[in-house]
Order: structure tokens, then C-alpha cells, then sequence
């Protein structure tokens, strides 16, 4: 039966009380073949993004772009300085001394690679999001606390409402809840 | 005999068997050198005993540093790096040729001649006298086996009453002993190293040497770890994100020696003085200038770029291939330190300058994988043990 929309509808929630069985069930549902599931902890759990499908990120490629661009920015920043626009004989060195520009140029590449990583992680999870539909949940609160919640969302192509009810309560949850838009 | 727990493998004793035949065949090469040129030798072997009492002494900075931080990725290299700091008795054994060929490793400050010249030496030469050299080295020696000894028997200890009150007392040594082991390596590479030429200082000259040492330490360990964990039982312990944490920690260490070496550059190349930019001179010309940019980009260049990628450090292969790359380049590191100490003018390696660290590296390795195999491979009693057990998500 192919699912029909649910306009009211951001997806069935599972409530857990321990990681394993959060993981587990994670696996079960991604191996069930639904695609847009989310999972909820209180801490992070390495293996959950991997249980529901999540491996890559753009996040490294950021971040290693933006320290190349602080990296070269920094040492030609002093090279423009030092020996194009304002060159003074320091020692009898020669304008490019390289060495010397070394510390800035590394300070650089942490500063313009620390930026990128943070303003990119906010870009790439849409942070911050002042409505999220999972609040919505009564015990979500818990989710901070001591539970552990699975979503599988509606708007998964194989998403249909009962189905995806009887396939979580399969998976032995403390509960299965309704969420609403 | 053996407790309970992670015997280790039986395939040990063949490979303590094999490294000691290979440390009695090069000793014996070095020995017709010893013949053959007896001034080489001794500069030769010098550069074999400072790269594996690095081992050693890294290895000892290494427990120290896992006792006070904690945390499973030291749990689980714990017991190779214990083994790795009983080595020390043999380094011991080691350092009678350097005391032996004293006039010949340190031509200089053994010549009254020399030390008349300036009044700076003049002033070092209470410091750098054979009687006060040969203390100081009976003190470093006696600070390392008492540090060593105290946390190699607490472990033992540890696994044989199961009590909780042993893991506060390796940190409790290891807080001093790690603020203390910095010092000793300090002013242990000042004698041994930058005493070749008197006349040049460098005040973050053991520094380096702690990194450097650090990340030899770091590298066997991971080879053996990699080694390990194909085999029964370690394989049943170790998983990828272990391999993770060392190879974040053998990033760390390619950082910090390559901070430490570049600021002594940096000084010296901004301070732009006669009698310290000599000894850069001397190893960046003619040979010594390819092995210091070999050093650049095989110690620090690549291992730095290759360890940037997750899915490098997370496997074993990589990442073992990686620390027997540093390994080899530490070698060359050493080398360079030492030899053109010796030869300024010139670009010369001998042929002893590789048997001597092979010769007495088959002797530590034969030191080594036989006192691995004396204990449980985990610390069977400590507290965090559980964790190690447990899948990474219920930590």
C-alpha cells in the first residue's frame, strides 16, 4: 500500500530508555529501508549517526578550505606588507623572510579553519531553529534527561502512518507517539 | 606465574628470538666497525643509543601522561609501554661504551685544549667535566628506574589484589614523575647531545627532545598495538576508534615536535649570531640539507596531511605504515643531529651510522617483546577496565 499524505503529520516517534536499544532499533529501521529517520540522546552516540544512515558530511572540506585560505591568506597578507607595499631592511634580512612569517601564517589557518567549522556546522544543521515539530511530543522534554527517541519522519517515501506505528512497537519502545507539524 | 586474563601471544617469543639474532649479528658488524674505525663507532653508536633510549624514555612519558589523563586508548597501551620502560636495565648496560669511548664521542669538551679557548667555555667546562657528566647520568639513570620500577610494580600489584587504591597511586607518581622526567630529558640531551659542540645553546633543545622521543614512543607503540590487535586476544579488545585516538595523539606529537624544532629555528635564524646559526649552517649544506628537508616533509609535511584524514587514523594499516615511516625518519633525525657535530665541512655517513641502531634496536626489540610477554595484556584489576569492554556507545 503506498502511503498517503499526511499534511498534519511530521512523523511517529519512539521512546527509549537506554543508547543500545536506541542504536539497535536505529539499524532495524534504516535496514527496514526507511531514509529520513532521526535519532534523539541526551549525549552524543558515535555509532547512532552511523545506525540511521548519516556518514558524510561537508563539514571537513569546509573546514580544510577555510584553512587554506587563512593559511595563504596570512603568509601573503605579510608578503604584501613586508615586501610590496611598505618594505623597511630589517637586520640586513631580505624583505621575504619567510621564517618569520610563519607563526601569523599558522595563527591564520587556525583562526579562518576555527570559523569555518563553526559557521559551518550552524550552516549545514540549519542552527539555530527557533520551531522544531519534535517539541511538540509530550515527553520529549525527557530527550535532555533520560530517554532516547527514534523518528521515523512522513516525509519518507515508504512513510505510511499505521505501518510505521507497527513497525516501531515491534522494536519494543517504552511508547510510540504521533507527532504533529 | 601468569594471571588470569590477556595472555599474550605465543608468536612473541619467536619474534624476542629472531630481533635478538639480528641485534647479535649487527652488534657484531659494529664491533669489526669498532676494528676498522674506532672513532666512528662510537659516533655511530651514539646516534643508536639516543634513538632507542628514546624509545624507552618515551614510552615512559607515555604511561605517565595515560595514568593522569585516563581513558581507554591508554588503558588498552598500557601494558606495551610498561614492558617497553623495562628496557631500561639494558640501556643501562648501553651506556658503558659511551662511557668507555667518552674521548671520542665528545672530542670537544674532553680537550682542556678546546675549553681554554673562550671564557663562555672556560665557564662550562666545571659543568662539562667526565666526572660531573658520568653523576649526572648516574642520577637521570637512577630517577628513570625508580619511576619506572614504582609503576611497573603497582600495575603488577594491581592486577594480582584487585584494589581500587593502586590507580590513585600511579597518578600520584606520575604527576611528579612526568614534571621530573621533562627536566631529566632536558638536561640529559644537553649532555649528550648538544655537548658535542660546546660553544652552541639552545635553551629549547630538550623540549624537542621530549617530543621527538614522545612520538618514537608513540609510533612503536602503535606498529605493536596494529601487530597485537590481529591476533588472540587483543583482537577481541581493540577497535577502530582506539586506532582513532592514538593516531590523534600521533598528530598531536607530529605538531609539537614540529613546533618545538621550527621555534629553535625560527631564534636562531631571527637572533642571526655567528655561534649559533653554525650549527644550522653546518646541516643545511651539501648532503645534511637533504636530510633536513627529508625531515621536514617525511617527519612533519606528510605524516601532518595524512593524519588531517579520519579514515587514516581509523585504520590500522595506514596508520601503522605511517609510524614505521616516522620511525625510520627518526633515525634520520638523529643522525642529523649528531653527525655533522662531528663533520661540519663535509657531508659523511658511514655505513654504522644505520648498523648501530639496527644492532642495538634488535637487542631492545629481543628486550622488549620479552617482557611483553610476561604479563596480562590488560591491567586486568583497573577501574576503568568495564569501559574498555564495552561498545564506544555506553561509555
Amino acid at each position: 500500500m503506498k502511503g498517503k499524505p499526511h499534511p498534519h503529520l511530521y512523523g511517529v516517534m519512539a521512546q527509549f530508555d537506554n543508547p543500545s536499544a536506541l542504536v539497535a532499533a536505529a539499524r532495524e529501521t534504516y535496514e527496514a529501508g526507511y531514509r529520513q529517520i532521526n535519532g534523539y540522546s541526551p549525549f552524543p552516540i558515535e555509532e547512532l549517526s552511523e545506525a540511521i544512515g548519516f556518514r558524510r558530511t561537508a563539514l571537513p572540506l569546509i573546514v580544510l578550505i577555510g584553512g587554506i585560505i587563512g593559511g595563504l591568506g596570512g603568509f601573503f597578507m605579510q608578503y604584501w606588507m613586508e615586501v610590496i607595499d611598505y618594505p623597511i631592511n630589517v637586520g640586513g634580512k631580505p624583505f621575504n623572510s619567510w621564517p618569520a612569517f610563519i607563526p601569523i601564517t599558522f595563527e591564520c589557518t587556525v583562526l579562518v579553519a576555527a570559523f569555518s567549522a563553526v559557521l559551518g556546522m550552524l550552516a549545514l544543521n540549519k542552527l539555530p531553529q527557533p520551531y522544531h515539530p519534535v517539541f511538540n511530543a509530550p515527553n520529549f522534554a525527557l530527550a535532555t534527561r533520560d530517554s532516547f527517541f527514534l523518528v521515523i519522519e512522513s516525509k519518507d517515501p515508504k512513510f505510511d502512518h499505521d505501518e510505521a506505528v507497527r513497525f516501531l512497537r515491534r522494536l519494543e519502545p517504552r511508547e510510540v507517539i504521533d507527532v504533529e507539524l | 606465574m601468569m594471571q588470569l586474563g590477556y595472555i599474550p601471544p605465543a608468536e612473541l617469543k619467536s619474534i624476542s628470538m629472531r630481533a635478538l639474532i639480528v641485534g647479535v649479528i649487527f652488534t657484531v658488524l659494529l664491533l669489526i666497525g669498532a676494528v676498522v674505525d674506532r672513532t666512528q663507532f662510537f659516533h655511530a653508536y651514539l646516534v643508536g643509543f639516543i634513538f632507542w633510549i628514546g624509545i624507552t624514555l618515551g614510552s615512559l612519558a607515555l604511561l605517565m601522561l595515560q595514568h593522569l589523563t585516563g581513558g581507554v586508548w591508554g588503558l588498552i597501551i598500557r601494558r606495551v609501554l610498561e614492558a617497553a620502560t623495562r628496557t631500561l636495565p639494558l640501556m643501562v648496560i648501553l651506556f658503558v661504551p659511551i662511557i668507555i669511548g667518552l674521548k671520542q664521542i665528545f672530542p670537544k669538551w674532553t680537550s682542556s685544549a678546546f675549553m681554554n679557548q673562550t671564557a663562555a667555555l672556560q665557564q662550562k667546562a666545571h659543568f662539562l667535566s667526565p666526572g660531573f657528566f658520568l653523576t649526572r647520568a648516574a642520577i637521570y639513570f637512577a630517577f628513570w628506574s625508580l619511576v619506572a620500577l614504582l609503576l611497573n610494580w603497582l600495575s603488577l600489584e594491581q592486577d594480582r589484589t584487585d584494589k581500587k587504591a593502586f590507580r590513585k597511586r600511579m597518578q600520584m607518581i606520575s604527576g611528579p614523575g612526568l614534571a621530573f622526567l621533562i627536566v631529566s630529558i632536558t638536561f640529559a640531551s644537553i649532555d649528550w647531545v648538544m655537548s658535542l659542540e660546546p660553544g652552541w645553546t639552545s635553551t629549547i633543545f630538550g623540549l624537542i627532545f621530549v617530543a621527538s622521543w614522545s612520538l618514537s614512543a608513540l609510533s612503536l607503540t602503535i606498529l605493536t598495538m596494529s601487530w597485537l590487535s590481529r591476533r588472540e586476544p587483543m583482537n577481541a579488545v581493540v577497535q577502530r576508534s582506539h586506532f582513532h585516538d592514538w593516531g590523534n595523539l600521533l598528530l598531536t606529537l607530529v605538531m609539537l615536535w614540529t613546533y618545538f624544532a621550527f621555534s629553535q629555528y625560527l631564534l636562531i635564524w631571527s637572533g642571526n649570531l655567528p655561534e649559533e646559526t653554525s650549527w644550522y649552517v653546518a646541516r643545511k649544506h651539501g648532503g645534511w640539507g637533504v636530510i633536513a628537508l627529508g625531515i621536514v616533509i617525511l617527519q612533519f609535511a606528510f605524516p601532518f596531511l595524512t593524519l588531517l584524514s579520519r579514515a587514516a587514523k581509523k585504520s590500522s594499516d595506514r596508520l601503522a605504515r605511517l609510524a614505521l615511516l616516522i620511525l625510520i625518519m627518526r633515525v634520520l633525525d638523529v643522525i642529523w643531529l649528531i653527525e655533522p657535530a662531528y663533520n661540519p665541512e663535509r657531508f659523511h655517513l658511514s655505513w654504522m651510522d644505520v648498523v648501530a641502531p639496527i644492532g642495538i634496536g634488535g637487542l631492545w626489540i629481543a628486550t622488549f617483546a620479552w617482557q611483553l610477554q610476561k604479563r596480562s595484556l590488560m591491567p586486568i584489576n583497573d577501574p576503568q577496565i568495564e569501559q574498555a569492554l564495552q561498545p564506544a556507545h555506553e561509555h
